[in-house]
């Protein structure tokens, strides 16, 4: 069926449910079928915030939660521990984790992982640590299930005003990911 | 499998897509009261309408009795109207609910359907409109954005009919539906005109030939009223499916026949029934079923009143047994619509289970369909709720 599975771990705040939607859009950009939600509830600024996106060639009929994804996004890696963001991760999954740690630092296990320091790209373009968009970047180019052409158009969609510093925030985090393959 | 252009296509809220529905269907009034998870609908309905982008009135009423009232209101001057709530919203509309169908008048509201408290729960069941079901309104029910979208326009020409004349509720999952992003397609403003002409009441209140709507029907004659609103109601059943109809070949988008949509049920043994998004599930484990050799199908009711009874008997010929899947309980008994089907199917003979999943957002699983189908192919009355 090739139906891909996204889920981005950040904290209430941190806009983790926008960038899932961002990728939803862009892959609907690259011609597949989408579908992006949150862990539905009461959002609180701070709290552990899930949000999903599923990525398929057809009609996506499922409407079950995510429990098994091959992707997970990691936005702030002060969660490990507090939740396991490694749950469900398919064997052949893979990670992607915003810090200045390695992997094998922030013991993250079962699956092949990344990390890029988004923080530092995001406060040295924006000057603000937006780091939800910035880090798609990094997953159209570890993962190729979305294009940064469609990225980008998205995000102009998406984010207006904000859209330009957080592409450009978005492609330096393609480059820097780019070189980790 | 929804048929959607994707280059088309806008990614967006299902509840956005519900009020591109209404958009596109031209009320003239909409009175709202916001209520979790619905409120992005109306919300998105006050944007157009600031943009200048919809002519209708907003009426910002006090309570959910007050826009379902409003609505009557407005309906009964000759105005298409559209309204949408969810939950404790519905059940304090519940008085004016018999009103508004009792009175004949046609309109459209959604509702993203959510529990009822207590405990208080702002996540997905089928018990705010399933227990709302004996008050007169034909009830639709979605599975995707898309078809949320298309209904919405479709149930002001159901409503409208001259043989039907009852108002519809469209109905989609809270959260489960309504706060999911995905592709979908917003139809031409001028087709839909064409498929939906502007709304001219015959009998409307009129200072200049005063008329009384709703006055009081005395034993003589109350029975009488309600002997011709279910007429009326069993008439909207062959107007759901020439509206579905039409509308596929004006947008080229069927769901079903608008009464009841069909998945690999042309050689299914067992299959299962349900309404809304658990469908869309029960199609994939269907597909992961059939690679294991069950020949296994989806029956989706989307229109739960009228109850299509016969269209549903012609739909399980073959089957050696059907779980219906209800998101809702009648406490004290069971799942109502595994009391509707069970009572529909009786001189079928067909084997009928029955079981109660997904209340208050409790997510509706994959396995679980795995654990219906086995037992129904175990051949044993089983049923149960599934946790």
């Amino acid at each position: 069926m090739g139906l891909k599975e996204v889920r981005i771990h950040g904290r209430g705040g941190q806009g983790a449910v926008t960038s899932a939607q961002i990728l939803a859009i862009a892959a609907s950009k690259d011609g597949k079928f989408t579908q992006s939600f949150p862990t539905f509830g009461v959002e609180r600024s701070g709290a552990p915030v899930e949000a999903y996106t599923r990525i398929s060639e057809e009609f996506i009929n499922r409407r079950q939660q995510v429990y098994n994804p091959g992707y997970v996004i990691v936005l702030d890696t002060s969660l490990i521990g507090v939740i396991d963001v490694t749950k469900g991760i398919s064997e052949d999954g893979l990670i992607i984790a915003n810090s200045t740690k390695t992997p094998e630092e922030l013991g993250l296990k079962g699956a092949k992982a990344y990390s890029i320091d988004i923080t530092k790209i995001a406060l040295d373009i924006m000057g603000k640590p937006f780091v939800n968009i910035a880090a798609l970047g990094a997953f159209a180019s570890l993962t190729g299930e979305t294009s940064i052409d469609s990225l980008k158009k998205a995000v102009e969609e998406r984010m207006g005003k904000l859209a330009e510093l957080n592409n450009k925030a978005l492609d330096k985090v393609f480059a820097l990911a780019e070189d980790l393959k | 499998m929804v048929n959607i252009d994707i280059k088309k296509a806008t990614v967006t809220e299902a509840s956005v897509s519900v009020a591109w529905g209404a958009r596109l269907s031209r009320p003239e009034v909409i009175p709202m009261y916001p209520i979790t998870p619905q409120t992005h609908i109306v919300e998105h309905l006050a944007e157009f309408i600031n943009n200048g982008e919809m002519d209708a009135e907003m009426i910002h009423v006090e309570s959910e009795h007050s826009a379902l009232s409003a609505m009557v209101g407005s309906v009964a001057a000759g105005s298409r109207t559209f309204t949408a709530t969810a939950s404790q919203g519905l059940a304090l509309m519940y008085e004016i609910l018999p009103i508004m169908s009792g009175m004949r008048l046609p309109g459209v509201m959604a509702v993203a359907n959510r529990a009822l408290s207590a405990p208080i729960n702002i996540w997905n069941d089928h018990s705010d409109s399933v227990s709302a079901r004996d008050q007169g309104w034909i009830q639709l029910w979605v599975e995707s954005s898309q078809e949320a979208l298309d209904t919405v326009i479709q149930a002001y020409k159901i409503s409208e009919n001259k043989k039907v004349m009852l108002p519809v509720m469209v109905n989609l999952d809270g959260f489960s539906l309504s706060h999911v992003y995905e592709p979908v397609e917003i139809p031409d403003q001028g087709k839909v005109d064409k498929f939906l002409p502007e709304y001219k009441a015959e009998d409307f209140l009129d200072l200049k030939n005063p008329k009384t709507f709703g006055p009081i029907g005395f034993p003589s004659d109350y029975m009488e009223f309600k002997e011709q609103q279910q007429a009326a109601m069993f008439e909207a059943e062959p107007v759901v499916q020439e509206v579905a109809k039409e509308f596929g070949k004006a947008f080229g988008r069927e769901y079903g026949d608008g009464l009841v949509e069909e998945y690999k049920m042309e050689d299914a043994e067992y299959a299962v029934i349900g309404m809304g998004t658990l469908c869309g599930t029960a199609k994939d484990a269907v597909d992961e079923l059939r690679e294991k050799g069950i020949k296994a199908g989806v029956l989706r009711l989307k229109c739960m009143r009228p109850l299509p009874a016969e269209r549903i008997q012609k739909a399980v010929k073959g089957l050696k047994a059907l779980a219906v899947i209800d998101r809702h309980v009648s406490l004290g008994f069971e799942g109502p619509l595994f009391t509707d089907l069970r009572s529909a199917l009786y001189e079928t003979g067909l084997q009928v289970n029955g079981y109660v999943a997904g209340l208050g957002g409790k997510d509706i699983k994959i396995q679980h369909f795995e654990k219906v189908f086995n037992e129904l192919k175990e051949g044993k009355k089983k049923g149960g709720w599934l946790l």
